[in-house]
């Protein structure tokens, strides 16, 4: 079993013919992701990169039998192309798109409440670099040659802060089962605990490096989480122990506002609950190799 | 994004919400007639900055007749009000409310925001109004009252006259009270908020309850559909660099350092800034110019980061991706054709094409100093200052 996806996802994506769906749909075929079609509204029927376009996702499904989906529709139209994904029965879509109101990441969730567990979409993201499992599927935008296939799992908020721990393990010779971009917005559609746990039941990873960032509660959830359930080793980094208090650092969630927010904050509770971490970015692989070497 | 005092007022009052009476004046003269065309015999002339504790900093006086106001607005007008939560550059005061006194029985606070846990509108109350709220959670965290709304049937009548009993309001005032508290959530939730605090709340003798000051923020990304509320932007009231920065689509934080920063994704840039802090010296920004590093977005940021006097060395890092480094590099090279610098500068490179791309920059004239690492980034950045 892969975290989320494999060779037999099979993937659609959302605002297929745009320049963006184009250009990333064409690097993830190249990759070897099981691409088998797309939807933009009003140009069903017709082909794209080969591939067959739909006018909505529930007519991709019923054809392809799609069961995985991306994201590239403007941030004004994301939530409507998420909830449609969630209702034509897609098991896992990544919204990539950046700057999606935070009032509707809400409805999002809520909406997403009708369904049970079992038949319960994963959204991943927004604003997020998407999912890669090596040499088996990418369903984002990274450079898939800096992902080298073995069993570390990585789950960043920050997209180029992900690149730079997989290419740090990279360089020790030490691969990665499936890195997962959760975004970096403060309502998103899978939180650091949602991933962490299913890394915890993921036959293929043996230990997990979590890479946050100041703001928000998720790490901290995700910490107290492991302490409590997992038996795997988890490796953390809280980018931002320079950020100003009250300031948005780029990514619209990165934003201390409330105690335990901050990056000191962060890694002191995470330390107490048992987790090891990377005294700063440029170790971030040195922490994971030393880890894996006392198991 | 933040807007004024009045204008807050204004929307909320929109919702149902009770204020004083009041106007905005940008002049003494106008001062004088806005405070006799309100009336009464006591006013408030409140300076307008996007900041709190404005009593603190001397921004809200109290005036006794109409030559008073005018008065305190000239005295007002053109200052820059520095207070703990502007900066030590403070911020201007273009414009000035002027507003009715009100005979303050009770001051309560009142509060909006997301609650990122529980992924709802979180409403917060408290009978100590006229603290901030970080006064009230340490120093009377007992009188803070919570309650969670859920936003797809949004806030019931129940919930409202819950707080409102909570807050110790008297029962011939609880209708009015929960209409209030109700009329704050639908500004919340019709208006893409992010933030909006009654601070004090208020009831008057006259038994009257009225929003006395409020602060609302909103969704940035969700202004393309709040056309009305985007037009309160005042961009007197932000820093001429990010202002720079934001209408060229890059994310930019003003600091106090002296190592400039060009970084691409937000995480990396706050990584890049710690690592900085690390090897003993301070970011003078925080600047992501988005994952993707186009060439454009590179030229715009070394503009950005040269027109900040304080830099006194620069400092590239870029995870090259989709966009390899042999373009990154392409794009450096030619921002500095077409812009001098005159601190030294570090470059990383990483990611796909990483040595094609130090190649181009080695082969071009540019003098730089090339870092391969993010700690040796950091390292030969700080050692530059310092030479």
């Amino acid at each position: 079993m892969t975290v989320l996806v494999d060779k037999k996802s099979k993937i659609i994506i959302q605002g297929f013919t745009g320049k963006m769906g184009s250009f990333h749909a064409d690097e993830m075929i190249k990759y070897g992701s099981n691409v088998v079609g797309g939807v933009t509204p009003g140009k069903g029927g017709s082909k794209h990169l080969d591939l067959p376009v739909f006018n909505t996702v529930k007519d991709a499904v019923n054809e392809t039998g799609a069961d995985a989906s991306i994201l590239f529709v403007p941030p004004a139209f994301a939530a409507d192309s998420a909830m449609e994904a969630a209702d034509a029965g897609i098991k896992i879509c990544v919204a990539i798109v950046d700057g999606i109101p935070s009032h509707d990441m809400i409805r999002i969730k809520r909406y997403m409440r009708r369904y049970t567990k079992s038949s319960k979409m994963t959204l991943v993201g927004p604003n997020c670099a998407g999912i890669i499992s090596p040499g088996k599927s990418m369903l984002g935008i990274m450079p898939g040659h800096i992902y080298k296939e073995g069993r570390v799992g990585i789950i960043s908020r920050s997209g180029t802060l992900g690149y730079e721990a997989a290419q740090q393990l990279k360089n020790l010779n030490i691969g990665v089962s499936t890195s997962v971009g959760i975004g970096g917005d403060p309502i998103n559609g899978s939180s650091f605990r949602d991933i962490i746990e299913k890394f915890e039941t993921d036959e293929e990873t043996d230990a997990v490096l979590m890479i946050g960032e100041i703001g928000g509660p998720q790490e901290v959830a995700a910490g107290e989480f492991a302490k409590e359930n997992m038996k795997k080793p988890v490796i953390a980094y809280i980018a931002g122990l320079t950020a100003p208090k009250g300031r948005v650092m780029g990514h619209a969630g990165a934003i201390v506002s409330a105690y335990g927010e901050s990056a000191i904050e962060k890694v002191e509770i995470l330390k107490e609950c048992g987790i090891t971490i990377s005294k700063n970015p440029s170790v971030m692989g040195d922490t994971v190799k030393s880890v894996l070497e006392k198991m | 994004m933040d807007i004024h005092e009045y204008q807050a007022k204004k929307i909320l009052s929109n919702f149902g919400v009770t204020i004083p009476r009041g106007g905005i004046v940008y002049s003494p003269e106008n001062a004088e007639n806005k405070a006799r065309e309100i009336g009464g015999s006591r006013w408030v002339v409140k300076a307008q900055i996007h900041s709190g504790a404005r009593g603190k900093a001397g921004g809200i006086i109290v005036c006794n007749n109409p030559l008073e106001v005018a008065q305190a607005t000239d005295k007002l007008l053109g200052k820059k009000l520095v207070t703990n939560q502007t900066g030590p550059e403070g911020k201007i005061v273009n414009r000035i409310y002027i507003e009715e006194a009100t005979d303050i029985e009770k001051e309560l606070y009142l509060g909006l925001v997301f609650d990122r846990s529980s992924e709802s509108i979180m409403v917060v109350a408290s009978t100590e109004g006229g603290m901030s709220v970080e006064e009230i959670s340490k120093e009377k965290p007992e009188t803070i009252i919570r309650s969670k709304i859920e936003v797809a049937v949004g806030m019931q009548n129940f919930q409202a006259r819950e707080l409102a009993f909570g807050l110790g309001i008297e029962p011939d005032l609880i209708r009015r009270a929960s209409d209030t508290i109700i009329g704050c959530y639908k500004a919340f939730s019709e208006l893409d908020a992010t933030m909006v605090e009654v601070n004090p709340l208020v009831i008057s003798k006259q038994k009257q309850i009225l929003a006395l000051d409020c602060k609302m923020s909103f969704d940035n990304n969700a202004m393309f559909r709040r056309s009305q509320v985007s037009e309160l932007r005042d961009k007197s009231q932000e820093d001429s660099k990010e202002i720079f920065a934001s209408d060229r689509g890059l994310n930019y934080v003003s600091l106090d350092g002296n190592i400039g920063n060009i970084i691409n994704g937000a995480g990396l840039a706050m990584a890049s800034m710690d690592m900085i802090k690390l090897a003993g010296g301070a970011p003078a920004n925080f600047l992501d110019v988005g994952g993707g590093a186009t060439p454009e977005k590179i030229v715009k940021a070394f503009k950005l980061v040269t027109m900040d006097e304080k830099v006194k060395v620069i400092l590239v890092n870029i995870f090259a991706g989709i966009n390899r480094c042999d373009w990154v590099a392409e794009g450096i090279v030619d921002a500095l054709k077409k812009i001098e610098i005159k601190v030294p500068l570090v470059i990383r490179l990483a990611g796909t094409n990483v040595e094609k791309g130090n190649k181009i920059l080695k082969e071009s004239k540019i003098n730089y100093i090339e870092a391969n690492t993010l700690e040796d980034a950091a390292n030969k950045a700080v050692a530059a200052l310092n030479k």
